[in-house]
């Protein structure tokens, strides 16, 4: 049996910019949970999940000793920097944007 | 190889310039320190420094490091701190000569060694290095500088931890540079410790690692944090305190009775923080590799790293001009219950209009609805229509300012000719801001001499 969690009671998450990119940084709440965010959350899936937010594409890399994956979400800033009209212009709160995404998770799993 | 037994700790008193002022006081007076860093360049804050200077030659630099150095400079001499920042701006020597101006005045004359770093600034050699076939090209778009070269304000190369580790060789007690990387700024006490050589890749990248988790201050000691944030005290937050040691491991602290949290959650969001691709963190001291990084937590508010790998430094540098763009302004209006968020689009609505029957030119226009899409756009589930009220946030951008500068006249009108239930415009009317925009580039290092010299009150 599987069943959906919202990233929120997995994971934490940090945000900031580059220019017109916004990285994110997902952190495994607890290390059991790191193999499900490797599972689930593709660099194909967040892209998909920002799809009417950003222009560009989405790169993922892993920091298995972290229990951590890094987003670059390209064309995500309106611009970026100074260039921006956007409230969020150095993409502060994308960390918690991404963590509004479900994902399927072993119906096994404890979640808090 | 023996290892020298010290640890030195290193205390970040500043994040970017705007940060507490009490931070770097706090880390001075809650406990033993033997070096305070501070950062005060964000990317365009050395345009905003050129234009001071522009107006008045001996400005140009970190002003409210001054007035920290006021505050603390009789402490930080009888104690032998050391102090390193970076907010010499676009003009390290001004800065220089205003600390050693308040060292007079403390009584301090003469005990007060400045080392000032320089070299970093390329503006007044800009069309030199363009005709040497240098294309300080865009790292986003590609476009040589060339193509903006009229309107460059500034343009600075970000220097490593060499140069101050120099001011310090020579017996600095305060260092002020130009543009220096943040983690430069942590980096540099270690190696003249520790005597690291130029080839220990592996602990240059761990004084890198450092740097970057105390570079914006209490962001990693429980400020941002979003792990159990209601239980962090941070009413006043301790900034962090990296113990060093010779061997490139260190702990990551606080002093103690502060508020904030150290914590391996605390660090870790600050490790992604500006994360590119993790296995190539590149600085102009080394490439660290944070896929190698092993975090443990060794007690209440310590947090042990080791284990971090580096690879050896590359042959360029990065450039960070500034050039003017355009111009924008933000207007604003608050729309209250019942149906705000209805009348805050029909407000948006007939703005639109007006700027349209106006033949106002504009890049982009930007529709914002606080409360309602503003920090999640369609991410968000869309409001109930009870919301309470809702912040109508409209943005335009230009490259000319005149429509911009008409925009700043629709808002107000709205408040007597558009929809109802409006308030919120105490204000005034919205500014009309200049763009600055940000310019990344590379250069070779072989193009780019740091200097480093010592004055003297």
């Amino acid at each position: 049996m599987r069943r959906t969690v919202q990233l929120l009671r997995l994971a934490h998450a940090r945000s900031g910019d580059k220019g017109d990119t916004a990285n994110v940084g997902l952190i495994a709440l607890r290390p059991e949970y790191y193999p499900i965010l490797v599972k689930e959350v593709t660099a194909a899936r967040v892209k998909r999940h920002f799809r009417k937010v950003i222009r560009g594409n989405v790169e993922r890399f892993e920091l298995p000793n972290l229990h951590a994956l890094n987003f670059l979400l390209h064309g995500a800033l309106g611009g970026g920097g100074t260039i921006s009209l956007k409230t969020d212009a150095q993409g502060k709160v994308f960390s918690t944007a991404l963590l509004r995404m479900e994902i399927a998770v072993p119906g096994s799993l404890r979640v808090r | 190889m023996r290892r020298d037994s010290r640890v030195v700790r290193i205390a970040a008193g500043q994040g970017f310039w705007g940060d507490w002022l009490e931070a770097p006081v706090r880390q001075v007076e809650g406990g033993p320190i033997d070096y305070l860093v501070m950062d005060y360049l964000a990317e365009v804050t050395m345009s905003i420094l050129q234009k001071q200077r522009a107006r008045n030659p001996a400005l140009g630099y970190a002003t409210d490091f001054v007035n920290a150095m006021e505050r603390l400079l009789p402490q930080l001499v009888e104690r032998r701190i050391k102090v390193i920042a970076n907010a010499g701006g676009v003009n390290p020597h001004g800065c220089a000569a205003a600390v050693l101006a308040v060292a007079q005045r403390l009584g301090l004359g003469g005990r007060v060694r400045v080392g000032v770093v320089t070299g970093d600034d390329l503006l007044p050699r800009l069309d030199e290095l363009i005709g040497a076939g240098h294309a300080l090209a865009n790292l986003d778009t590609g476009q040589p500088i060339a193509d903006v070269r009229p309107r460059v304000q500034s343009a600075n190369a970000y220097l490593g931890a060499r140069p101050i580790v120099e001011a310090l060789r020579h017996g600095a007690d305060v260092v002020v540079t130009g543009r220096v990387t943040d983690t430069g700024l942590t980096l540099a006490p270690m190696i003249h410790e520790f005597g690291w050589p130029e080839t220990a890749w592996d602990r240059l990248a761990a004084g890198t690692v450092a740097g970057h988790i105390i570079e914006c201050g209490a962001q990693c000691s429980g400020g941002n944090c979003l792990v159990n944030w209601r239980r962090i005290p941070l009413e006043d937050p301790g900034y962090p305190i990296i113990e060093a040691r010779d061997d490139g491991t260190f702990a990551v602290t606080k002093h103690p009775g502060t508020g904030g949290l150290v914590s391996v959650a605390t660090v870790t969001e600050q490790l992604l923080y500006e994360m590119g691709d993790p296995r190539a963190y590149i600085t102009p001291d080394c490439v660290a590799d944070f896929t190698t990084i092993n975090l443990k937590q060794a007690g209440r508010n310590r947090v042990e790293v080791s284990g971090v790998r580096g690879r050896p430094a590359t042959d360029s540098l990065k450039v960070s001009a500034a050039y003017a763009y355009g111009f924008k302004a933000v207007g604003t209006l608050v729309y209250a219950w019942p149906d705000a968020l209805a009348k805050a689009r029909r407000a948006d609505q007939v703005l639109r209009a007006r700027l349209g029957a106006l033949g106002l030119d504009f890049e982009e226009i930007l529709t914002e609805f606080v409360g309602a899409n503003a920090t999640h756009g369609p991410l968000a589930p869309p409001p109930g229509p009870d919301l309470a009220e809702v912040q109508l946030r409209v943005g335009v951008r230009a490259r000319e300012r005149a429509p911009v500068e008409r925009f700043t006249r629709e808002i107000a009108p709205l408040i007597l000719n558009g929809p109802p239930s409006v308030t919120g415009f105490a204000g005034g009317r919205p500014k009309v801001e200049e763009i600055v925009a940000y310019w990344p580039a590379l250069i070779p290092k072989s193009e780019v001499k740091p200097s480093t010299e010592i004055v003297e009150a």
